[in-house]
């Protein structure tokens, strides 16, 4: 274990430098981050055996990432926002392929209009794709849960993306410890495909047309999978701590325990919000915070037990989903806690879209809020637009 | 917790000494957090990053509005815009220019140090004479000065990060931190 200063970029790029892919397939250019540019570097100074492959689109990077791992390969790749937007029709075939390729993500907004910022949009639009998706609050963690993810996805053959928050995370350096090469090595282990298109002994055929007849069994048995992949990352990350002494559950609980509000979010807000907490409990005041990591597949019944035992919760998501109903963290959640026991009254707030800055008082607003919620005993106003001009 | 605010121009290095910094205090053990300002990058154009030190883990990671000290890489910037915007009472301000401390009088509620970063970087060609790359030396002055980091780990960090020239650029942070010296106390 060593302790180095690396940006959020830098630390992902490590992890895929001592993962050491069969292939990467990429196309390394804005709204990208530098993450495949600097693994171009490991590439280029022989520092990994990964054969590089520079395409002319994320549609083409993805499809080459799904040839490469239906070759049997160990395949990565990294992209952003409009990125992933234009893999979208190839995240579906990698899933419905079974086939274990982990994103090294970078979240940021969607165009129109143009901004490579942080907001969650561009992940939130792939939710449906049957990639599992974790969602990082530092740099620390987006190298530890690189590693992890890898190696969920290989157990599940389920594929993986594991995001940061643009600039916020992506861009900032900060101290973190990583493994040694070969600890790395170890705990992923060998990558044993289940079928290889190059196992000539053994032909098989890969994404063929799959009619009215048979379709809907082999979709129903990818959900069936699907619903497998926490079981397995929550064994996955015990065993990451017992190598790192870090610890990632799905769902994060922060001085939760005697708690009437909280707030729900995600990604780098999560560490903001932790300093505000401690703030606010210095006051007396006792409120708490739930991280959402895991987003797909859901980590539902967790979700029900760490929210229900609130008065009040305040999601805060870094998205809309165009619905006229708030964002997808905050609809999602409303669904999870229908036939709850015990349910909080729950309120949305939309904030930091195009990577619009998310401060301490913005956060204190929203505990006071929720907390008002609780005194009243009702919720005046369901969704905020947090800190928009004009809205307030 | 620390926090400082660094102040430069597009080309000149001023988010690569942000990390610098960063790098040297994690060699120190603490833990740090530095972040440039993103906007348009373009070559000349204003320029800020950011960086907090402490002893214990960062959380906060929203933009710092009040910076305790500041390092100004490039004096023509004191005249274009309000470098000490929101900077706490007493900081530090770290400026490279050929002037003296005592040229500065509008920052006086302020602790001001000087460094002539430009003719230490021309001295040992980095970057080139119309835009030399001033960011090691003025982080050798920001060592001696504030005393917050040690010159070890800021020459390890700068030959770390250096892409080109290493040796001239621990060089230059050196020969900054033998020749600065902090005003004496008012």
């Amino acid at each position: 274990m060593k302790t180095i200063a690396k940006t959020g970029n830098e630390a992902m790029a490590y992890a895929m430098k001592q993962i050491n892919p069969d292939v990467v397939a990429a196309y390394p250019i804005t709204p990208a981050t530098e993450i495949v540019q600097i693994f171009s570097n490991y590439v280029a100074d022989g520092e990994v055996d990964t054969e590089f492959v520079a395409v002319e689109s994320e549609h083409s990077a993805l499809s080459a990432c799904v040839g490469a791992s239906l070759a049997g390969g160990r395949v990565m790749t990294s992209t952003a926002s409009q990125g992933l937007a234009l893999m979208h029709e190839i995240l579906y075939i990698a899933a419905g392929n079974r086939l274990p390729i982990v994103i090294a993500l970078v979240n940021r907004s969607l165009s129109a209009p143009i901004n490579i910022h942080c907001d969650h949009s561009d992940t939130m639009g792939s939710r449906e794709a049957g990639w599992m998706q974790l969602y990082c609050a530092n740099s620390q963690e987006a190298y530890d849960s690189l590693i992890i993810a890898l190696k969920v996805a290989e157990q599940t053959a389920v594929p993986a993306i594991v995001s940061t928050d643009a600039f916020i995370i992506s861009h900032a350096m900060e101290r973190l410890e990583v493994l040694e090469d070969e600890e790395v090595q170890r705990f992923i282990g060998e990558y044993k495909p289940r079928f290889s298109a190059l196992d000539l002994e053994n032909p098989k055929t890969f994404g063929p047309l799959d009619l009215q007849d048979y379709f809907f069994e082999h979709k129903r048995a990818q959900i069936d999978d699907f619903s497998k992949v926490l079981g397995t990352y929550n064994k996955v990350a015990q065993e990451y701590a017992e190598l790192s002494g870090r610890y990632y559950p799905a769902l994060e609980e922060y001085k939760t325990d005697d708690a009437d509000v909280a707030i729900f979010t995600a990604g780098s807000t999560a560490d903001t919000a932790k300093e505000v907490v401690d703030g606010l409990r210095e006051q007396g005041r006792k409120m708490g915070l739930v991280r959402m990591r895991m987003w797909r597949p859901l980590p539902v019944e967790e979700i029900k037990a760490a929210l229900g035992k609130f008065k009040a919760v305040a999601v805060m998501d870094r998205s809309d989903t165009m619905a006229d109903f708030g964002g997808p963290v905050f609809l999602e959640t409303r669904g999870i806690l229908y036939d709850a026991k015990k349910k909080p009254l729950l309120t949305d707030y939309v904030y930091g879209l195009g990577g619009r800055n998310i401060d301490i008082s913005d956060i204190l607003r929203v505990y006071d809020e929720i907390e008002q919620v609780v005194k009243q005993g009702k919720i005046d106003k369901l969704i905020t637009y947090l800190g928009v001009r004009g809205e307030e | 917790m620390l926090e400082i605010r660094f102040h430069g121009r597009g080309g000149q290095g001023t988010v690569v000494a942000s990390k610098v910094l960063a790098v040297a205090v994690a060699k120190e053990g603490r833990y740090v957090q530095t972040f440039p300002e993103y906007g348009v990058e373009r070559r000349g154009a204003p320029v800020v990053a950011f960086t907090r030190i402490d002893t214990e883990p960062i959380y906060i990671r929203s933009k710092i509005y009040e910076p305790d000290h500041l390092l100004v890489l490039d004096p023509t910037l004191i005249a274009a815009i309000d470098v000490t915007e929101g900077l706490k009472p007493g900081g530090w301000i770290i400026i490279n220019t050929e002037k003296k401390a005592a040229d500065f009088p509008q920052f006086k509620d302020f602790k001001v140090a000087i460094v002539d970063a430009t003719s230490i970087a021309l001295k040992h060609r980095i970057g080139s004479k119309a835009a030399p790359i001033v960011n090691s030396a003025i982080l050798g002055a920001f060592a001696k000065i504030t005393g917050f980091v040690g010159i070890d780990a800021v020459r390890d960090a700068v030959h770390e990060l250096s892409p080109v020239k290493k040796d001239e650029n621990v060089k230059a942070a050196q020969e900054a931190y033998d020749v600065a010296k902090a005003p004496e106390e008012k």
